[in-house]
């Protein structure tokens, strides 16, 4: 990383420590920040994190490594978490993994190289009624087919943030 | 309010799920006795309201099997070993983690806890890799001991036959297998709770889970301070010393090589726990006569340069005051001492900032090296080269520092192998000797004489304890005995995590001639010291080291302290992380007695009153305290590492 | 009494405002003593009763309390909260409010899963609303009570659900379970006294307040009062939320979604059970088949054995993997389930499973360690000849 990219990043900390609180209860809010703008939780935020809110750097790590939506490593700037749990299985959802896989060329837990997409698997996401059902980052895009693994794609593909994805998945959840 | 409540205030860090209990009580407890009447497996008893089952059960001689519980550490609950049957309770509860609050019947043995004990029992060593016979715990591992209290005699759940993960080798203190952890999370509490250095976490989660490290960097590349605490509660082999004792018997063996041993004075007061005596049993003499049976060339004691270490560290205390007191120069004090290894380490990493505060005295293991491989080898007419220094010692992280590239001030490394407690049982059992019923004998000289002083380092308060014997010898030119009896200075003995202690000096003598030996020495009387009251503090723990720098750093009542002593382990040397294993707070006070009792054993009990360090500073050291020479040799520069990581 | 059955038919007709102003008209205990009546119990699937829950809280002495919303709604199978929260997030807020009156506290904390992110931005539009109307703030309605409410974001684990991991998790830690005692309402978020109910059950507190108890404890059974709503997915022909009164029989629950031709039904989630054709009689409430309202329905043609792997990867994903028990016991279920697949378990180690089952459910830290073998004992349970007797895997 770079001395400006580290400044910078400690910069953001430092606002997102001074907006929740130098408190051991603002760690996850803090992280969650770092993730989203980041795509991920380096080894350095961790421990300029650990610093503001006077925990030790594996303790950082523990929790980071604990959950699903914070990452240690580099994240695609759309994260495809794809739900495979019981009703989404039922509806089909290996094909419609196999198609995210064909279209993008990775397998689930990698990242394509320009950095654009991750995919992932979810537990239960709560769209059990209209299945399968993925997130793309916060958004979520129920009753997916193989055939608008497609349309999803290309909608992160042309989006300039997150707006576009979102309107997007407005007109497809009120179906 | 129990006594769990205090974990909670005292250790703020503890992950919450793992902290003690707070027990809601009546307001007059202490009025109504507040007892609560158990029944355990039929046999009633009372017990105050809060008492987990646990300490219930233990109370009336019921043994309930544990597994992550540990005396020294908060409640984890995490293992379910201690599962027992409560009447009422649709699941089974941890005992460990179960305050009693009102009237229960209690079921330790019945056939669901047997059968769930077995099954969590098999399910460990479904994944514990790794064979007994070939594990330095064989024969002291607490999952072995529960697989054969639990009637274990075959894998329910099949056993690895290959290793799943790498061993950890990277540090020249602490070795970490993986394969052999399972998951109790002692070490977890150990290092963030107890010791508040943070170096090892639980991560992930699910099957996944596992103990890590900061990005699962090897240990030598993290913040570890080597103290070993882990180790000493670590109910496996999952972590373990660097044993060099292949290369010391290798050494032993070559005729070339002229092969000494300085022995620690914590060491003596525990080995015997290896050979099934009580704790506080001191075995040195016939420890030195072992030592030479298995081949060592000579048998030097530790205590000497624990001697050399409280005249110069004293030395160097008194000039730093006349520094700041009447040179009016900006000096850093308090003056912290530096024998501890984990705590020089701690420092460095956790306050590089406060570096100058910290002796430049090297500990008294650096300090024999740097002696006996110019003094001893010039007396000898031995080539240093061929000298082979083994120091025993309670800690694993004198292995660490012997390893520093700074220790070498004569032109060699200085100690060669830092052997711990365990490892020179293991070496004693290996040659057949029986330690308890071996004859005794004395140290060898030159370095044979010691003071009751340098025993004393091995418990914690025992540093400050031989440096005010000194100090206030030295300046008030009375016997130190007339002001305190018997020279015992109890304010700052005992196992309290911080002790603060105001000393004043009774009145001024003349400047001693050993300090007069130093040609720069920028006073000749005392009158400077006119009223003065010599404030010091002792610690130990480095969460309680945390606790004074803290302190100190906004200005509280212990930056107005002189001189502090630190020691990394809890209780000291004598909690060290080479000791025999099980530690508890029992074990660590019996270690104590014996040592307090060997100290009151000897004739010369004052570091600066014993002849050989005299007749060393009259041939060798000749520059006198803090001379040129003894600053070569005995004196030591520290790195400011931070606690980033790269 | 018309309760309807497709969407949140009775919450809909709820003023969360009336039921706001008649509890702020009442002293707290008067509250409390309304729930007790109505006796309502947690919608989250543990059925506490909540009257006792916030009167221990209310006798809890300390100047500062929480309300926690738990909207970590992770179970398998159930999309309820979501719902509410979309539809009729003031009733939810409300109910909070009302659980701040009640026990003396002035803070509430709606603990939102990260998989609902988007679901946060309206969720504070409705909270800037209730500030604008003075529903929440300095002065609640004009009474002297103060009460805001924040929303924090869970990260993507199913632990967090049980309440004290998501203390743990607001305050910083990895969701592990706390032992207790102590219970939360002693000693939960910062240590201070806390209530921590499920999105439903703060909706039927406003409901229960608006209306009245005898209102509330009219529908449904005798020890289950109140309607209840049921997330409902799988084959059937109308997957959806439902809201039917406690005590319906599954038959009739199959009836009404279009699944009557199913072989079997897992109630309660994974967590839950699997409840065979043969059982279709029997009636959920607390005191038959108990749930927070999850149902997947399994159609004739489902591989049981399948589902079982599917609930099993789960709960290895998601165990927290503290308590031995749950963290080795779940992955020992799922190797097992393969083994079967494989057709390389024999009928003895099928019984060890069994066994081993059992003892999660007794020796583990939490609820989720102690439910985890449910689905997969149930199956075993159920549907033994249809698990065992697979292809030799060498023989294929």
């Amino acid at each position: 990383m770079l001395v400006t990219d580290r400044q910078r990043l400690r910069e953001d900390i430092a606002v997102w420590v001074a907006r929740f609180g130098a408190r051991r209860s603002s760690l996850i809010p803090v992280l969650q920040e770092i993730q989203a703008k980041y795509h991920q939780i380096s080894d350095h935020a961790m421990q300029v994190v650990a610093d503001h809110l006077d925990i030790h750097p594996v303790e950082v790590y523990s929790v980071v490594t604990f959950y699903a939506f914070l990452n240690e490593g580099y994240h695609g700037k759309f994260v495809i978490r794809l739900c495979r749990t019981v009703s989404c299985d039922m509806a089909g959802k290996s094909r419609v993994a196999r198609q995210l896989e064909n279209d993008l060329g990775i397998a689930f837990g990698q990242s394509t190289k320009d950095g654009k997409f991750s995919l992932e698997w979810a537990s239960c996401i709560g769209m059990c009624d209209q299945g399968p059902a993925l997130l793309v980052n916060d958004q979520v895009f129920p009753a997916v087919t193989p055939e608008k693994v497609h349309d999803i794609l290309q909608l992160c593909r042309k989006s300039f943030g997150p707006l576009a994805v979102h309107q997007a998945n407005h007109r497809e959840a009120r179906q | 309010m129990s006594d769990h409540e205090n974990v909670n205030v005292e250790s703020p860090r503890a992950p919450v799920s793992q902290r003690g209990h707070l027990v809601r009580v009546p307001a007059d407890q202490r009025a109504s006795g507040a007892l609560v009447e158990v029944a355990i497996d039929g046999l009633e008893v009372q017990v105050p309201i809060g008492t987990t089952i646990l300490e219930a059960a233990r109370k009336i001689g019921v043994k309930i099997p544990t597994l992550c519980y540990h005396d020294d550490l908060c409640v984890a609950g995490v293992c379910r070993i201690c599962v027992v049957e409560v009447e009422g309770q649709r699941t089974l509860q941890a005992s460990c983690a179960y305050p009693i609050t009102a009237p229960i019947a209690i079921h330790t043995h019945t056939r669901k806890v047997r059968q769930s004990r077995r099954r969590i029992l098999d399910l460990l060593l479904g994944k514990h890799y790794g064979e007994c016979y070939a594990c330095f715990r064989n024969g002291n591992c607490e999952l072995q001991a529960l697989a054969a209290g639990c009637g274990v005699d075959f894998f329910r759940f099949g056993h690895p036959t290959a290793p799943l993960h790498e061993l950890d080798s990277s540090s020249y203190s602490v070795l970490r297998d993986m394969n052999k952890c399972i998951l109790c999370r002692r070490c977890v509490r150990t290092c963030i709770d107890l010791q508040e250095v943070g170096v090892l976490e639980t991560v992930h989660r699910g099957d996944k889970t596992t103990v890590s490290t900061f990005m699962n960097k090897p240990l030598a590349e993290v913040i570890c301070i080597n103290c070993g605490q882990c180790i000493n509660r670590c109910p496996t082999g999952a972590l373990g010393a660097a044993d060099p004792t292949d290369d010391v018997w290798r050494d032993i063996n070559d005729p070339s090589k002229h092969v000494v041993i300085q022995t620690a004075p914590a060491p003596r007061a525990a080995i015997g726990e290896c050979f099934g005596l009580p704790p506080g049993t001191p075995l040195t003499f016939e420890m030195n006569s072992a030592l030479r049976a298995i081949g060592f060339d000579k048998v030097f004691d530790t205590n000497f340069t624990a001697d050399l270490t409280i005249i110069e560290e004293g030395t160097e205390l008194i000039l730093r005051l006349h520094r700041a007191l009447v040179d009016r120069q900006p000096v850093a004090l308090p003056q912290f001492t530096s024998c501890s290894p984990g705590w020089v380490k701690y420092i460095e990493h956790f306050y590089p900032e406060m570096l100058p505060h910290l002796s430049s005295a090297k500990s008294p293991q650096q300090m024999f090296g740097a002696v006996i491989k110019t003094y001893y080898a010039g007396l000898h007419h031995i080539d240093p080269a061929d000298i082979v220094t083994v120091a025993l010692m309670p800690c694993s992280a004198k292995k660490f520092e012997c390893n520093r590239p700074e220790m070498a001030a004569s032109g060699h490394k200085d100690v060669d192998y830092g052997l711990v407690t365990r490892e020179l049982a293991q070496m004693f059992k290996e040659a057949g000797i029986e330690l308890p019923k071996m004859p005794k004998s004395g140290f060898d000289e030159p370095f044979g004489t010691a003071t009751g002083s340098g025993v004393i380092f091995g418990a914690t308060g025992g540093v400050m304890e031989a440096a005010l014997r000194t100090v206030l010898e030295l300046v008030s030119g009375l016997k130190v005995e007339n002001l305190y009896d018997h020279a015992d200075i109890l304010p700052v003995r005992g196992f309290e995590g911080i002790k603060y202690a105001e000393i004043r000096i009774p009145r001024l003598g003349t400047v001693p001639d050993i300090l007069r030996m130093n040609a720069q020495l920028p006073f000749d009387s005392w009158a400077w010291l006119a009223g003065a009251t010599l404030k010091v503090a002792v610690c130990h723990g480095t969460a309680n080291a945390k606790r004074v720098l803290e302190d100190i750093k906004a200005g509280g009542k212990l930056s107005e302290c002189h001189f502090i002593e630190f020691m990394a382990c809890p209780g000291g040397c004598l909690g060290g992380g080479g000791m025999p294993i099980p530690t508890n707070p029992e074990i660590r006070a019996a270690r104590a007695r014996a040592i307090y009792a060997e100290d009151a054993a000897y004739e010369v009990r004052k570091s600066h009153e014993n002849p050989a360090v005299l007749r060393l500073y009259n041939e060798f050291l000749t520059g006198g305290p803090n001379g040129h020479t003894a600053h070569r040799l005995l004196h030591t520069t520290y790195t400011p590492r931070g606690k980033y990581i790269a | 009494m018309s309760l309807g059955h497709q969407g949140l038919v009775t919450f809909r007709m709820i003023d969360p405002d009336a039921g706001l102003a008649a509890a702020l008209a009442r002293r707290p205990a008067e509250i409390v003593a309304e729930l007790t009546a109505a006796r309502l119990k947690g919608r989250g699937g543990a059925g506490f009763p909540t009257g006792v829950k916030w009167s221990l809280a209310a006798q809890a002495a300390s100047d500062v309390k929480y309300v926690l919303c738990n909207a970590d709604e992770g179970e398998p199978g159930t999309f309820k909260d979501r719902v509410i929260l979309a539809e009729v997030p003031d009733l939810v807020f409300a109910g909070m409010t009302i659980g701040g009156a009640a026990i003396g506290a002035s803070k509430g904390i709606v603990y939102l899963r990260g998989e609902y992110a988007y679901q946060r931005q309206p969720l504070e539009e409705a909270l800037a609303r209730r500030r604008a109307a003075g529903q929440l703030g300095e002065r609640v309605l004009g009474t002297p009570f103060a009460f805001d409410i924040e929303i924090r974001m869970g990260s993507g684990a199913y632990v967090c659900g049980e309440e004290t991991a998501l203390i743990e998790s607001l305050e910083g830690h990895r969701g592990e379970p706390r032992n207790r005692p102590p219970f939360p309402v002693d000693a939960g978020y910062l240590g201070r006294p806390t209530i921590v109910n499920n999105v439903e059950t703060f909706a039927c507190v406003t409901a229960i307040m608006a209306k009245g108890a005898p209102w509330f404890a009219a529908i449904g059974t005798e020890k289950s009062t109140g309607p209840k709503l049921f997330s409902v997915s799988g084959d059937c022909a109308r997957p959806g939320v439902y809201e039917f009164p406690m005590g319906l029989p599954v038959s009739e629950l199959l009836r009404e979604v279009g699944g009557e031709d199913a072989k079997a039904v897992q109630i309660g989630g994974a967590s839950g059970r699997c409840v065979p054709a043969s059982a279709f009689a029997s009636t959920i409430c607390y005191e038959g088949i108990s749930t927070g309202g999850s149902v997947i329905v399994f159609g004739p043609d489902r591989d049981m054995l399948r589902v079982a792997k599917n609930f099993m990867e789960f709960f290895v994903e998601e165990s927290c993997g503290q308590c031995t028990p749950c963290r080795e016991g779940n992955a020992r279920l799922l190797q097992g389930i393969a083994m079967l697949e494989d057709g390389r378990c024999s009928a003895a180690y099928l019984a060890e499973l069994t066994k081993l089952g059992e003892v999660m459910q007794l020796a583990s830290k939490c609820g989720l360690g102690q439910s985890s073998p449910n689905a997969f004992l149930s199956i075993v349970e159920h549907f033994r000849d249809e698990i065992m007797g697979r292809t030799y895997a060498a023989a294929r």
